[in-house]
């Protein structure tokens, strides 16, 4: 049982949600996730990101986007309350170490889950460059916490409400442009973001990393549910990654199979609003 | 096949019929002469009806009545040098125990198999008893048939479900706490083994579960129709009450390492029982389309996450139409008959040889033919197609022919050149196997493992560290859960040893 020592609501559909869980504070690197069930008996596992930990304090933050059921669920509890079952840290921690000039894209909620990459990336000594991406002005998280770690930041918004009006690669590009050209760079967001910083990042030859976000169970390598095709090779994200490198990453099948269950997640989304009481409003992407 | 279908009920009465003069002559002194004991026949096992089981997932096979039970032990000639006892991977007493069923005394049967098998209400029910106790049991080999032995795990099963049912469960004793302190990594089979018998010795076990629920391959694997969860947890709840502690959602090589254990949490031995349990796929083109499944996935979602309720449980699962399960061993039965379950209209399974080479139990191949599984041997998918969605269509088969027996005078099966044929289908369930997980051992310094990942061991189970011990499907590669048991064993008592 892991209890919830505070809840804060970031945007329109994001939570931050920091909970008891010690041994996960204390060994957790940057890059890794949790597998979250909230009721042990009839829950689903779902995969979510450490964005934040304090060992000392024995906790460990998540930001989550309510887009279905479980997350929902997960938004509705309050401190005090516990998560059944946590379990993690899960995957690769994220390879750091002094690259030079490190460009890190965030897409969404995946502001979260690159904050301490940043965060390390930083402290490894690299010039740290950050775009955030956003839909509109209330869906924009973390912009004072990579404030403090970008050596530049850069926010866009799909409607122009905040920063620049512009779709992240646009920033993206003109980093790559400059002399000399950034020697890594990293994006978590939307598959489809992640699949067009890729390609922004090919034409000028720039590695990129990126961390995936698919369908998972257990998360621990034992079904292979969350499988990518990467370098035409089978590659499970819970074990081998979840950061592979972008450049040989099929996104288009792992596009496929993350909509595997999509009507039934649009059912049990309507079902959940009416059952909590909550104003349904558009769900973007899956999870 | 069974055409008859006699309920349970009917089954138990038939046998008090033939019970009653067995019981009235020992009652006056007589004896049973083997002749009369090879006369009696075997008892069927009562099972649901198939039509009505396949839209269900209860358990199948429902278990004898007592007068089955006390009949089908007196077909036991109690041989004294015991033949099946060294067919056991844990050497369960099982002449002593179905002397007792002999004599009525339940309770007494079940204490005796626990001398030595904490889960005989499991091993009653998924052992393959065919290819161990039984196959050496010598009423079988005296009746010419392996079908004829005494059904040893039918009633190992009914003892351990007698107990239960009549709350007779009492647990075993603990020797006074040692202060030693033994890790057990994850609670399979394995696992569970050992903490019982380390546990049995005074030492403080701690078993640590990646999942959230304990029991490994009973949970997540063996389907709801053939081992019910409520009793892998009552199996379970019997180690806690003898002091064992469980820690689920920790996942060692993550959440702490093997070497943190020891050197920093203070455990003195630790026994690692992970399972094998990295899912092997097809290799062929379309293996990543929607609709492809490992069968630990499906089965994990059906199983462990309960999909089969899909108005309780919060995990989807596919819904399909046409099934096909690829491969021949129990974990293929397991996925096919469960899908069907699911509300598939047809379920097919694809293997490359006949049903003779079929590693499932027969049992299990029997069951799923009842429910209306389609065999479909001597085929193989070459590969799987799709439609513009990424969804699965239906896959390209090729045709296979037996060829001559290779070096393990199996014989292998050879594709027919040019007799591809597409079959329709919008799922595909691959259970090929599974392959030891590199996790634990990867974040093990000094660990050996051998080509194919599997731990090393000496005969004592004991690893290439000090103090660390491993045995069931991560050193076997995926065999049984009595095998598993069986190295679980060995370990405790080289763990016990160590500790002394």
């Amino acid at each position: 049982m892991n209890r919830i020592i505070s809840k804060k609501q970031l945007s329109a559909d994001v939570y931050e949600m920091t909970i008891e869980a010690p041994l996960i504070a204390k060994s957790r690197k940057a890059g890794q996730f949790l597998i979250v069930q909230i009721d042990t008996d009839w829950g689903e596992r779902i995969p979510l990101t450490i964005a934040d930990a304090d060992p000392a304090a024995g906790t460990i933050t998540m930001v989550f986007q309510t887009v279905g059921a479980s997350t929902h669920k997960l938004a509705v509890l309050s401190p005090g309350d516990s998560v059944e079952n946590v379990l993690g840290p899960l995957g690769n921690p994220t390879h750091i170490e002094k690259f030079g000039t490190v460009v890190c894209v965030g897409g969404g909620i995946g502001v979260a889950p690159l904050f301490p990459i940043v965060q390390a990336m930083k402290e490894a000594g690299n010039t740290v460059k950050v775009i955030i991406g956003a839909r509109t002005k209330e869906l924009v998280i973390f912009e004072d916490r990579m404030r403090k770690y970008a050596d530049e930041l850069v926010i866009v918004t799909d409607d122009g409400s905040y920063g620049r009006k512009a779709l992240v690669t646009e920033p993206l590009r003109e980093f790559c442009e400059a002399d000399p050209k950034p020697d890594m760079s990293i994006a978590i967001g939307p598959p489809i973001m992640m699949k067009f910083c890729e390609k922004t990042t090919a034409e000028f030859d720039v590695p990129i990393m990126v961390s995936l976000n698919t369908i998972m169970i257990d998360g621990t390598g034992m079904c292979g549910g969350c499988r990518v095709t990467v370098g035409g090779e089978t590659k499970f994200v819970c074990v081998d990654g979840p950061e592979f490198d972008g450049h040989k990453v099929d996104f288009e099948n792992m596009m496929i199979r993350m909509r595997s269950y999509k009507d039934r997640e649009d059912r049990d989304h309507h079902t959940c609003h009416i059952g909590l009481g909550i104003e349904p409003h558009a769900a973007p992407g899956g999870k | 096949m069974g055409s008859e279908m006699k309920t349970k009920e009917e089954l138990n009465s038939d046998a008090e019929r033939l019970l009653e003069p067995i019981l009235a002559k020992k009652a006056a002194g007589g004896t049973i002469s083997p002749k009369e004991r090879l006369a009696i026949p075997v008892q069927e096992m009562p099972t649901q009806d198939p039509a009505a089981r396949g839209k269900n997932v209860s358990e199948v096979a429902l278990g004898y009545g007592e007068c089955q039970a006390r009949l089908e032990a007196e077909r036991c000639l109690g041989c004294k040098n015991a033949p099946c006892v060294r067919g056991c991977p844990v050497q369960v007493p099982i002449p002593r125990f179905i002397e007792e069923i002999q004599k009525g005394d339940f309770k007494a049967a079940a204490d005796t198999i626990k001398e030595t098998n904490l889960l005989p209400a499991v091993c009653g029910r998924v052992c393959p008893q065919e290819k161990q106790c039984q196959l050496e049991c010598t009423v079988g080999k005296s009746l010419k048939s392996i079908d004829n032995a005494v059904a040893i795990g039918r009633l190992e099963r009914f003892v351990a479900d007698w107990e239960r049912e009549n709350n007779k469960v009492t647990v075993p004793e603990v020797k006074p706490g040692t202060g030693k302190k033994v890790a057990v990594v994850g609670s399979g089979p394995a696992g569970l083994t050992v903490a019982a018998d380390v546990a049995r010795e005074g030492h403080r076990v701690t078993i640590f579960e990646a999942f959230h629920k304990t029991g490994g391959v009973m949970v997540y694997g063996i389907p709801e129709f053939r081992l019910p969860k409520s009793i892998v947890q009552a199996e379970v709840d019997i180690l806690k009450k003898m002091g064992v502690s469980i820690e689920t959602n920790f996942l060692v090589g993550r959440t702490r390492t093997v070497k943190e254990l020891m050197e920093e949490d203070g455990f003195d031995a630790v026994f690692i029982g992970v399972g094998a349990g990295l899912p092997k796929f097809l290799g062929c083109p379309g293996e990543n389309l929607v609709g492809v499944f490992s069968a630990n996935e499906y089965l994990t979602r059906a199983n462990l996450m309960k999909a089969y309720d899909a108005e309780k449980s919060a995990t989807p699962i596919y819904q399909s139409r046409i099934v096909a399960v690829i491969g021949g061993g129990n974990v293929a039965m397991d996925a096919a008959r469960m899908a069907l379950r699911l509300g598939a209209a047809e379920v097919h399974v694809i293997y490359r040889r006949t049903r003779d080479e079929m590693p499932a139990r027969a049992e299990e191949v029997e069951h799923a033919m009842e429910e209306g599984i389609v065999f479909d041997f001597l085929r193989n998918p070459e590969k799987i197609l799709g439609d513009d969605q990424g969804r699965v269509t239906g896959m390209e088969v090729k045709k296979y022919e037996l060829g001559e027996p290779d070096a393990s005078g199996r014989r292998s099966p050879v594709p027919i050149a040019g007799s591809e044929y597409i079959f329709d289908c919008d799922t595909v369930i691959v259970a090929l196997g599974n392959e030891s997980n590199p996790l634990l051992t990867k974040t093990t310094d000094n660990l050996d493992v051998d080509r194919r990942g599997r731990i090393i061991v000496n005969e004592d189970q004991k690893t290439s560290l000090d103090r660390v011990y491993a045995g069931g499907d991560i050193v076997l590669g995926a065999a049984t859960v009595i095998l598993a048991m069986g190295e679980g064993r060995k370990a405790a008592a080289a763990i016990n040893t160590l500790l002394k």
